[in-house]
């Protein structure tokens, strides 16, 4: 297992170390100067040369990267050119809605996903099964800005139990920070959920073929004592690949929801970035999301050790 | 104890089982025999209350005084694991691989709340040990992928009999697993059933593990049983024609053959393949493994060579390495004095001369493909010739198919038919060798006696080399002119067929022929053969 974590870091830190490369890379080698490209065509050589200076964009690109990477280490993103406060301070900010958010989101999206999945390979072919596969099918079809705008409709609009967007801030307390958040969280988790139970449930499907299903119910278990107890943990790889691909994907995918309820979230922050072009703020954003979607992989690579020991004890 | 009376079975309209009668009592063991689809698992899984959805039963299967088929499904949970324990074939998919053994062995208890959690731990450490897998070297924490196919069959035993149940099914328990560990099993499932009062039913296509085992003996064909009573009269009258068909099939010589010329077609010499030791803590290595170990010999043209071995032997390892599929580390591979080099395209001609028969004729098509392209298939490698369809109409001839054939696609086959079709697709180039890796093994006896008479008739026909692989030495006796045994990366014996196996030298050759089970020779005299019905 210890050989198994260390590898998984190893390899964790390289990526990391590629990732920075490539996003370094991509704003030095685009043809152009970007201090001019963010500045726009009507700005003076002295705007632009002052805004090089800014950017640290003197220098030669080794001393250069190795300022970004170390800043990056220490916490200092640089300045946000158009907001003119830290990156590192926006960042925090939207970091405080996105993750939660995208947390509230996952946490939904697994609790509805489980006990869906679970009933539709325990009914599999009866009428139940036929139920859940064309509910989930419409929950992956429709976009999931129209369900946010079906949830304001009756539960802000008409019933008055949430407010319609916006987020007070976690410094009005964790009550009205988390209402705030469920709305969003509830339209963001009904597509994904509805992915995650049609993979559990042809997972679990899959494995229910297997031998040592045969062999529990031979012992005396039920049809649904063999499924919670031998198929749901060996159904599980598939399951967890997703889980990891979705956190990642609703902690900067979030985007449209996030207009949608008017939420300060990293997805705008990254949309402000290009629109405004402020590359500084892009491309620390974007090493903050793959630093993100690393360290998920990681864990989801953890979790598998955890669910097969065959992985733990691999050579 | 139990008395199944006129169980008849039918799935989706088609007839499964009909009007199947028989009776067992405790302490003894009833023999099932029959090929593929006589209904033999599905007799085990009627008792068992495990069949296919949709499966419409009649008749009764009492056991004591109640009807199994007439129980709902809590009541069969009940009596699942506790009056009645199963086992099946495959024992390397048969456990849960996410699960510790102790925490399987000990489930059959807790799922009947027989016991709290910690004494059920307690008796599944018994049982695992009453099985055979001592406390020292197999704790409850092993899990199924550190233990072999017959470790595992053993775990699985030990979970059928935790509660000691009345009676025990063993569905073909032994016939995926090694000679020498097949007669262990069998030792182990005779010492329960003597030990435990329990009654067996054995389900085999293997009339050598029967005559072995079983006290009494029910053929079955079709799903109907054609013949029963104790082992050694049917063994004797074989009163059903089909009983004599099995029986002759089983160990089935077939005729023909050609004389080898002294003119080597392959030879190996020093042959040397190891493979990474496993990885001890960090960064520190076990030492390699050598899979296969210095090994030399002669396949002469024309001559069939039996290459006989046990799994991990490094059989395998040695064919892959033949066909160029594996390279060595040390020593070399000619082919009609080529030397074969792994990593390397082989010249056409070269590829021309070697082909291949694998064991699972199911496996080893593409399902899309219609048989002329299957067939054609090695055409790829060598050039397609402006005959190629009259070549496949040649090699479909060649197998007893018919040209017609070939536009069909492969599900349309049977099992022995899918065998014929391999051996065409082997034949199509016009090989001067054909390496037949367990080619017979996945085949019923007298679907194998077809294919060994053919295999057999082709080589006399054409001149062909084989190189035949197995684990089973009857096959071997029947093909081969010439066998070596191999142990562990080693050639230990070899020598003309009949010799080895009549007076073998080696150690480990005298294990694996006395582990094979066999007939014996006194119920091969048929004591009444004038009376046999004409088919």
């Amino acid at each position: 297992m210890l050989h198994f974590v260390l590898t998984r870091l190893l390899s964790l830190t390289l990526s990391l170390i590629v990732a920075s490369l490539v996003i370094f890379a991509v704003i030095e080698l685009v043809p152009g100067d970007p201090a001019a490209f963010m500045l726009g065509l009507n700005a003076t050589p002295e705007a632009v040369a002052a805004l090089r200076a800014d950017l640290g964009l003197t220098g030669s690109p080794v001393a250069r990267y190795l300022d970004w990477t170390g800043g990056l280490l220490r916490g200092d993103f640089g300045q946000s050119y158009t907001y003119r406060v830290p990156v590192s301070e926006l960042i925090l900010q939207r970091l405080w809605v996105s993750l939660p958010l995208a947390a509230l989101a996952l946490a939904l999206s697994t609790a509805i996903a489980f006990p869906v999945g679970l009933l539709a390979a325990a009914r599999r072919g009866r009428a139940t099964d036929y139920g859940i596969m064309g509910a989930t099918q419409l929950g992956i079809a429709v976009p999931n800005f129209w369900f946010a705008m079906l949830l304001v409709l009756v539960f802000a609009v008409n019933l008055r139990w949430f407010s319609a967007g916006g987020f007070p801030g976690w410094e009005a307390g964790a009550g009205p920070a988390l209402k705030a958040l469920i709305l969003p969280a509830v339209a963001l988790a009904l597509p994904q959920a509805s992915i995650l139970a049609r993979v559990l449930r042809s997972a679990l499907i899959e494995t229910l073929g297997q031998d040592y299903i045969r062999s529990a119910r031979a012992k005396g278990l039920s049809q649904g004592q063999a499924l919670r107890r031998h198929a749901l943990r060996n159904a599980l790889i598939p399951v967890l690949t997703i889980i990891g691909l979705q956190f990642s994907f609703l902690l900067a995918g979030a985007i449209i929801i996030e207009n949608v309820f008017f939420l300060p979230g990293l997805g705008r922050l990254i949309f402000q970035g290009i629109t405004q072009r402020d590359l500084i703020v892009v491309e620390s954003v974007v090493m903050l999301l793959v630093f993100a979607v690393i360290t998920v992989t990681f864990l989801v690579d953890i979790a598998y050790a955890l669910v097969d020991p065959r992985l733990r004890h691999r050579r | 104890m139990i008395g199944v009376r006129d169980l008849s079975l039918s799935l989706a309209g088609r007839p499964i089982l009909r009007d199947v009668s028989f009776d067992m009592a405790p302490g003894r063991i009833f023999g099932l025999v029959g090929e593929s689809g006589s209904g033999k698992s599905m007799t085990a899984l009627a008792l068992m209350g495990l069949l296919p959805q949709g499966a419409q039963v009649s008749g009764r299967a009492l056991l004591d005084d109640t009807d199994l088929l007439a129980l709902d499904e809590r009541s069969l949970c009940a009596l699942r694991g506790n009056e009645i324990g199963m086992i099946f074939q495959e024992p390397m998919t048969a456990l849960n691989p996410v699960q510790t053994i102790g925490d399987q062995v000990a489930e059959t208890l807790l799922v009947h709340g027989r016991a709290t959690r910690a004494e059920a731990r307690r008796i599944a450490r018994q049982k695992l040990d009453r099985v055979g897998l001592p406390a020292e070297r197999f704790p409850l924490d092993r899990y199924p992928h550190q233990l072999s196919g017959g470790q595992r069959q053993r775990v699985c035993i030990a979970m059928a009999i935790a509660l000691r149940p009345r009676l025990l099914i063993a569905d073909e328990p032994t016939t995926a697993l090694d000679v020498t560990t097949q007669s262990q099993i069998l030792d182990l499932l005779k010492g329960l059933v003597a030990d435990e009062g329990m009654a067996l039913l054995l389900i085999t296509h293997d009339l050598a593990v029967v005559a072995d085992m079983a006290d009494d003996l029910a053929v079955m064909r079709r799903g109907e049983i054609v013949e029963q009573g104790p082992t050694e009269q049917v063994f004797r009258t074989r009163q059903h024609p089909y009983t004599q068909a099995l029986f002759d099939a089983s160990d089935h010589q077939p005729e023909g053959g050609s004389t080898p010329h002294p003119a080597p077609m392959l030879a190996v010499r020093g042959a040397v393949r190891t493979y990474p030791g496993a990885r001890r803590g960090l960064w520190g290595r076990a030492e390699p493994v050598r899979a296969v170990d210095g090994v030399s010999f002669q396949l002469h043209r024309g001559e069939s060579l039996g290459l006989v071995g046990e799994s991990g032997c490094g059989k395998s390892t040695l064919t892959r390495a033949i066909l160029g599929l594996e390279a060595l580390q040390g020593g070399e591979i000619l082919l009609d004095g080529q030397a074969v080099e792994a990593g390397q395209p082989m010249p056409p001609d070269m590829r021309r001369k070697m082909q291949v028969v694998f064991q699972d004729p199911y496996a080893s098509f593409n399902p899309r493909h219609r048989v002329a392209r299957l067939v054609a298939e090695p055409f790829h490698l060598t050039v397609r010739p402006a005959d190629a369809d009259a070549r496949v109409a040649e090699a479909l001839r060649a197998v007893d198919l018919s040209p017609d054939d070939a536009g069909k696609y492969i599900h349309e086959f049977s099992g022995g038919q899918r065998q014929r079709i391999a051996i065409a697709r082997a034949l199509i180039t016009r090989p001067e060798l054909i390496v037949l890796d367990e080619a017979v093994s996945a085949l019923d006896v007298r679907v194998r006696a077809q294919i060994l008479d053919l295999l057999a008739d082709l080589r006399g026909r054409l001149g062909l080399s084989y190189l035949f692989i197995s684990h089973d030495l009857n096959v071997v006796r029947a093909i081969t002119d010439r066998v070596l045994v191999m142990r562990a990366g080693r050639i230990v014996e070899q020598g003309p067929t009949d010799r080895v196996l009549a007076q073998p030298e080696h150690p480990y050759t005298r294990g694996l022929l006395d582990a094979a089970p066999r007939i014996p020779p006194q119920w091969q005299q048929r004591e009444d053969g004038d009376e046999r019905p004409v088919v």
